[in-house]
């Protein structure tokens, strides 16, 4: 018998309603996590090892939505990711430390904090982004990847120190002239300390929220639609009278707030806010990357589950001791077969296939 | 006063003299042809005409605006869209939405309101929306609306990319080789599309064409151009009669 078989690959839906909804699927992910983790961390389930790695999660979240917005949906490769949050770190700490002993609720401290972190670091995407955006291809990556590593060098050759005068900027201790009894605030490698320890998973959750929401909404808006035209094809782009470059360093800028945002979140987690490659240099950038290129470049759903379990992972596999990056290694490996090896994708089409038709078989027995 | 003045327009690339004191005239209403031999520098009039490049010599006015040096976008804005020989659609994105980004400039809400959800967000996305279809009907692609572009058939393709075009609202549109790679049918049909869109949307068309089924079959006067220059111009009929035309297409 030959019957009709319509392949699951012809039948793509891209229409509004199913837009919503796939980003409410992602929002419904993202909350349940929450209240499952919450739960168990409430009723002393959760190891305190495991506690420590919530918040984290939630910045690595959100720095690979963010990032997505420049890589997946713009097009562009940025391997600076990390200057802006360590921007906004620096920003939202020195705003905490500074403030501390100005009357005013640690939330409606951390908020601000939050906003002067966001818009310092999109002025400084406007910065990077004017010339950087001029380039293409394998040049922006570079430019960006400098201008990353410029950011962390200069906080860590930054003394900031305040007393009865007012503050202090200097590049080294000496050229300070600081009053004795001055408060030294920001002590060049030795960063930040004593920021309030504000961050905590629920804030973290927020957080990721809000990102999700304003890059999910941006996506599927008049902007959204005008980036990824960009993407897709510049010069087609023009002939249709949309603004290249504003829309590109939009993309920017709007992916450097968050960036910032995410920072701020590092920075209150923390009692010693420093700068090094690990936190804000290339090694997170290229982490960072690598969380949006396995998620799915464009997938916001993608980018939140690959930041989680890929954040994760290397916490967990340390019950192997020194073979713990070998295995994160094969996992990474494995996961990238699995997302685009011909085979896997064709078995995951044929599954999402018979899940749905045979709900369709299901309702209709039912009526 | 004629849409499109275009007066003594050319580019030299290095050495290489593309196109050399194009004129060229255009009325409102008109569907008018520019044919001409392979690299006879059509497309490259056109590039001029959006911006793409930048005239050495000469310029062009649209309704008295002078747009000589204009960026693409701007020259779109100011109501000449075009379609590409290569196409260029955005092959990511569905069908509805590639109509919807050339309504872009037309209906408006800010960043601001996309992402917090305003009313204006719901009230223009329902306007584009079914502005967007009524085009896309127009161009028999109404039931493609959520097929990503790049899925399309050929010839459903090309009428997209006209139809985006036709989505900017111009006064001029250029469309450039709109039947290569169609069979006879399908450019008949594409024959009958540009006149109806030309008639109902108070449209001025130049075109690109190989097609002579085509040019000598909507276009009232036409342009041949040859190794850059113009090589005839006039009625259709009679300059595709001429010995000059045939000469450049055949050879000897």
């Amino acid at each position: 018998m030959a019957k009709k078989v319509n392949s699951p690959l012809e039948k793509k839906k891209s229409g509004v309603r199913s837009v919503t909804k796939k980003n409410f699927v992602t929002y419904l992910i993202v909350i349940v996590f929450y209240a499952v983790f919450q739960t168990l961390t409430a009723t002393g389930h959760l190891k305190n090892a495991y506690q420590s790695l919530l918040v984290p999660i939630c910045y690595s979240v959100v720095m690979a939505v963010s990032l997505n917005l420049v890589v997946g949906v713009l097009g562009e490769l940025s391997l600076g990711h990390a200057g802006f949050m360590c921007v906004g770190a620096y920003c939202g700490a020195f705003f905490s430390v500074i403030t501390k002993d100005v009357l005013m609720t640690d939330w409606l401290r951390f908020v601000l904090a939050m906003l002067i972190g966001a818009a310092v670091a999109a002025l400084a995407g406007v910065i990077i982004g004017i010339p950087v955006l001029r380039l293409k291809g394998d040049y922006l990556a570079i430019v960006t990847l400098a201008f990353g590593e410029i950011i962390k060098t200069v906080v860590n050759v930054l003394y900031i120190g305040k007393d009865a005068s007012g503050f202090h900027i200097a590049m080294s201790t000496k050229n300070l002239d600081m009053a004795e009894d001055g408060l030294l605030i920001l002590n060049g490698p030795q960063g930040i300390t004593g920021t309030p320890k504000s961050s905590n998973f629920t804030i973290g959750f927020i957080l990721v929220m809000l990102t999700l929401l304003i890059v999910t909404n941006l996506m599927d808006s008049r902007t959204g639609r005008a980036i990824m035209s960009i993407r897709d094809n510049r010069i087609a782009a023009e002939s249709i009278g949309i603004d290249v470059t504003k829309y590109k360093l939009m993309a920017f800028v709007i992916a450097a707030a968050i960036a910032g945002c995410a920072g701020v979140l590092y920075a209150h987690n923390l009692n010693a806010l420093t700068a090094n490659t690990n936190n804000f240099g290339y090694n997170m950038s290229i982490m960072i990357l690598v969380y949006v290129v396995l998620g799915g470049l464009g997938s916001v759903r993608g980018s939140v589950i690959a930041a989680t379990i890929l954040y994760a992972l290397p916490e967990l596999f340390r019950g192997v001791g020194q073979y713990r990056m070998l295995l994160y290694a094969i996992v990474l490996i494995v996961m990238m077969i699995v997302n685009n090896g011909a085979f896997f994708v064709q078995m995951k089409e044929k599954a999402l296939y018979n899940i749905r038709s045979g709900k369709k078989n299901n309702a209709k027995e039912a009526a | 006063m004629s849409l499109l003045e275009v007066k003594n327009l050319g580019i030299v690339f290095g050495g290489l003299h593309a196109v050399e004191d194009f004129n060229l005239t255009l009325e409102k209403g008109e569907l008018y042809g520019l044919i001409g031999p392979n690299g006879a520098g059509k497309t490259t009039v056109f590039n001029l005409l959006t911006g793409v490049y930048k005239p050495t010599t000469g310029t062009f006015f649209l309704d008295g605006k002078e747009l000589k040096g204009k960026k693409p976008a701007e020259i779109n804005k100011a109501g000449i869209a075009r379609t590409f020989q290569n196409i260029r659609l955005f092959s990511n994105l569905s069908v509805l939405d590639n109509v919807k980004l050339g309504l872009h400039n037309g209906m408006k809400y800010s960043t601001f309101e996309g992402i917090v959800r305003l009313p204006r967000y719901f009230s223009t996305e329902r306007k584009m929306n079914e502005r967007a279809h009524a085009l896309l009907k127009v161009f028999e692609l109404d039931d493609d609306v959520d097929t990503l572009a790049s899925n399309l058939p050929y010839g459903k393709q090309r009428k997209l990319e006209i139809a985006r075009a036709m989505a900017t609202e111009p006064k001029l549109l250029l469309l450039d080789e709109p039947a290569a790679g169609m069979n006879p049918n399908e450019t008949k049909e594409l024959m009958q599309t540009i006149r109806f869109v030309r008639d109902n949307f108070d449209l001025t068309v130049l075109l690109i064409e190989h097609d002579m089924s085509l040019v000598s079959g909507i276009c009232e006067n036409i342009t041949v151009l040859n190794f850059g220059t113009e090589l005839a111009k006039g009625p259709t009929a009679e300059v595709l009669k001429n010995p000059e035309v045939i000469k450049a297409y055949l050879g000897d």
